[in-house]
């Protein structure tokens, strides 16, 4: 708090920032990248979020200890999802018995 | 300064703090791991979508593509636009613009609006399409056609998720515009001041937090596997 | 003097409990000293609601064939007993009614940073926990207490969404309550009090509210996915449905792991506290055990795997989250080595907390080391679902966190109250119940290793001495309950006046009236020494 007064003229220059990256992935959308459609999707929107979160909600200006607070969640996040995956990922590896093929977990494609 | 002088002076100051400056620190820490919790709590959901996702690729991206992507970026850039609305009346606030504060939550809540209305535009349109999870699911014709290939009962899954994240989304949506209406009733009172304007500014940074969770609902939901 | 032989009739000072008087004083204060009693009297309701169910589950066990009730009520009996006991008592007890005392105290401020938010806690907690209550009047549930898919979605015909909600909403009493104390220990230390001076009460309380505000919200956003398949039947867990049951298993866990944590770090944290006041020595290694409650808090986390090593997880997943639960067990034994170090040449005195503090050390240690068994992926093969595991996390819960709950309760106590309590009968009721305690779970371990499976409502005829064994301990554990429980009432009114600091501590919480103003402190304490200087040898200047 008691952050610097930032000119409009940034923020608006963000705001268009913002769109342009919106326009930009949903044509990326329509261009076969194969499996870097998602990965281009989410670089997108990662992107966005940084200039939302350093832009708007000041973090450019702000402590060290609130980024380490917005850095954390992301972090503890990406632990709920690494290690979530990393049980789906390698279920497979290990075959089911023939006697359980009918009814097998789902494995991937 | 003593202590009582320090309360006497800022009617904001609670008896719990020092000075305003240790208020105001307290506030923004406090606001910051709310977001945090936000973040996990949203977590939880965008982690069971990234695992089935994964697993039954195929189905979420029929169900992806039965969403209208126009209406889906049309909305991203309505909800962009109340951003940067919501930024200017804490700047207005900053500067001790009443006025212009005013005007600007005023304008965050109206495009908040629009958007909550495309949404149900959009949720109305998939009772039309009977793609509702257990409470209309019959696709037929085309959208059948789109969703069969990944399997209907993984298509279902998709839109759960799809029901469950947006829906979320909008109750955050309708709750920040609660507090919108809040702070221009305070605003009218003149409550706030170029040395106190903290609610503005955590309302604002909560309104932020949920554009920012729609910034990745849109290209998670809307544009799975590409529309070529 | 004449009246030396009376009690000196003063007029008590103003404190926080004679500020006000009546209802309205107590419902709506902002006050966190007595947000924290209204907390005690709520978490000692349900301690007592979640004992008799215990009480009734091994007055049901001591026949092979079952003496009490029906297998469909044992299932719910064991089912809310977990419920209430893990979400209504342990999560709240040491950080909502110690913590909430304490904190502010201990930082030297007049409050917790956001004092509307703390009262606001507690209502939730309240609304969540009548949730709870009318599940179990309207039927009851019998999922157990980890809810797991698909008893609780496809299979379920009990309360099961009315509990879902009750403990979705105390979640979020939990997740204020360390939100606050965050705040609260960063913002509004006194001058003077750096990190590296705070008590370890503090530390541990930090490392918990890490975890409180981390962790709950995954779990609320699960149940609320159960809900959802609950109420309109669509697959999201539902094998039958194109989900995974064991989705909900990692979600859920990603959660109630770390909660253990949330439970035996505050009881570390007391334990630290009583071990340096009686020993009358400075802790040993102090910046080791702070980093150590961080540690545990953050590598809790890492370990939820270990529940699902049998449950269909992939076993590269399973090597994985062994190797990390062993992690775990290198910070907790390094509290207890520095507990042991601390109380090496120091000059111990056996008061009641002391008494629970020396249990909590040897239960603890028993507790965390046959969680070693269980991180290991082959023995827990045998011994996952046995008795071994109730035995096991009975000793870190009951043996480990209640033992620091009553600890700290009878150590603050006449901070709390103003008074004492009869010290020989709360010497006793700690004996009783350590004995008690070990009565009651020691067997169990043996039961698991021997196989009897956890949940049954029967067993075979051969495991019915070590089940007599087991339930008469629980009836030497009530009782050795029901003493503090009925001398502690006792001496808010009749226990001898208490000054500020009985026993000669350290701290900041000391420094001010027992009980302490409303304000706290009359003026804002300035720290000027490190925590725990009880006169070590070589500053011994006397």
């Amino acid at each position: 708090m008691s952050q610097p007064i930032v000119p409009q003229k940034t923020y608006v220059m963000v705001f268009l920032g913002l769109i342009g990256l919106t326009i930009l992935t949903t044509g990326v959308a329509f261009i076969d990248l194969g499996p870097f459609n998602t990965v281009a999707a989410l670089a997108i929107a990662f992107s966005k979020m940084l200039l939302v979160v350093l832009f708007f909600m000041g973090v450019r200006h702000s402590s060290g200890l609130v980024r380490i607070i917005l850095v954390a969640g992301f972090f503890w996040l990406a632990l709920l999802i690494a290690f979530t995956m990393s049980d789906y990922r390698t279920r497979s590896w290990t075959p089911a018995p023939d006697s359980w093929s009918s009814s097998a977990p789902p494995t991937h494609p | 300064m003593t202590d009582a002088e320090a309360h006497a002076q800022h009617a904001g100051l609670a008896h719990q703090f020092e000075d305003l400056d240790q208020q105001q620190d307290a506030d923004a820490l406090g606001i910051w791991l709310f977001l945090v919790t936000e973040i996990m709590f949203f977590g939880g959901l965008f982690a069971s979508y990234a695992i089935y996702r994964w697993l039954y690729f195929p189905a979420f991206q029929g169900g992806s593509h039965i969403l209208d992507i126009r209406l889906g970026a049309a909305n991203t850039i309505i909800l962009l636009g109340s951003s940067l609305t919501m930024v200017l009346s804490v700047r207005s606030a900053q500067v001790g613009n009443r006025r212009a504060l005013i005007l600007f939550l005023v304008a965050t809540m109206i495009l908040g609006g629009i958007f909550l209305g495309v949404k149900a535009y959009e949720y109305n349109q998939k009772f039309v399409e009977h793609v509702v999870p257990s409470l209309d699911w019959a696709p037929e014709g085309q959208t059948l056609a789109r969703l069969a290939p990944g399997g209907l009962e993984h298509a279902q899954m998709y839109f759960v998720f799809y029901f469950a994240m947006t829906g979320l989304h909008a109750i955050h949506m309708i709750i920040g515009m609660g507090l919108l209406l809040w702070l221009v009733f305070r605003a009218r009172k003149n409550d706030f001041t170029p040395h106190y304007f903290a609610p503005v500014e955590v309302v604002g940074l909560y309104w932020h937090f949920v554009d920012i969770v729609w910034i990745f609902l849109f290209p998670l939901l809307y544009l799975i596997g590409g529309r070529y | 003097m004449s009246t030396a032989t009376l009690e000196p009739r003063v007029h008590a000072p103003r404190n926080y409990l004679n500020a006000d008087y009546g209802w309205k004083s107590w419902l709506f204060t902002l006050d966190h000293k007595r947000i924290a009693l209204l907390y005690m009297v709520s978490v000692s309701f349900f301690f007592i609601i979640g004992g008799s169910f215990a009480v009734l589950m091994r007055i049901h066990l001591v026949e092979p064939q079952g003496a009490l009730v029906q297998p469909e009520t044992y299932n719910k009996l064991f089912t809310l007993h977990g419920i209430v006991m893990i979400f209504f008592f342990l999560i709240p007890s040491i950080p909502a009614v110690l913590g909430n005392f304490l904190v502010p105290l201990m930082v030297g401020a007049r409050d917790l940073a956001f004092p509307k938010l703390n009262l606001l806690s507690w209502y939730i907690y309240i609304v969540g926990g009548m949730f709870t209550l009318y599940s179990a009047i309207a039927g009851g549930v019998d999922t157990g207490w980890t809810f797991y898919t698909p008893y609780s979605s496809t299979y379920s015909n009990t309360q099961v969404t009315a509990v879902a909600i009750g403990v979705f909403i105390t979640g979020f009493s939990s997740i204020l309550t360390g939100l606050n104390f965050i705040v609260t220990i960063h913002k509004m230390r006194a001058p003077g009090l750096t990190w590296f001076r705070m008590p370890l009460f503090l530390w541990a309380m930090y490392a918990t509210s890490i975890i409180m505000v981390l962790g709950t919200p995954v779990l609320a956003i699960t149940l609320f996915l159960l809900a959802l398949e609950h109420l309109f039947h669509v697959g999201i867990f539902s094998p039958a449905l194109g989900g995974d049951p064991l989705l909900f298993q990692h979600l859920f866990w990603f959660y109630s792991h770390p909660a253990v944590y949330i439970m035996i770090l505050p009881a570390m944290g007391v334990v630290s506290e009583i071990i340096a006041c009686f020993a009358r020595k400075r802790i040993f290694g102090y910046k080791i055990i702070a980093f150590s409650s961080v540690a545990i808090a953050v590598l809790g986390f890492l370990v939820w795997g270990h529940h699902m090593f049998v449950t269909g997880q992939s076993v590269y997943a399973g090597l994985i989250f062994s190797m990390l639960s062993f992690l775990v067990a290198i910070p907790s034994a390094i509290k207890v080595f520095n507990w042991t170090s601390t109380l090496y040449k120091g000059s111990i005195s056996y008061e009641a907390p002391m008494l629970y503090a020396l249990g909590f050390i040897g239960l603890f240690t028993m507790g965390g080391l046959t969680g070693l068994f269980l991180a290991s992926l082959a023995t827990d093969v045998h011994l996952n679902g046995t008795y071994f595991i109730v035995a096991h996390f009975h000793y870190i819960m009951v043996g480990g966190a209640v033992m620091g709950y009553l600890g700290g309760i009878h150590f603050w106590w006449p901070k709390i109250s103003g008074r004492k309590y009869p010290d020989m009968w709360a010497r006793i009721g700690a004996v009783i119940i350590f004995i008690g305690f070990n009565l009651t779970f020691f067997p169990q371990f043996i039961l698991g290793y021997l196989g009897m499976p956890r949940r049954y409502a029967f067993y075979p005829a051969e495991f019915q001495v070590l089940n007599v064994m087991s339930s008469a301990g629980a009836t030497v554990l009530g009782v050795g309950y029901m003493i503090p429980l009925i001398y502690l009432i006792w001496s808010m009114r009749y226990g001898p006046i208490s000054e500020p600091n009985p026993w000669g501590a350290t701290g900041l919480e000391w420094k001010t009236a027992s009980p302490p103003p409303t304000e706290n402190f009359a003026q804002i304490p300035v720290v000027t020494e490190e925590a725990y200087a009880y006169a070590p040898e070589e500053a011994a200047g006397d």
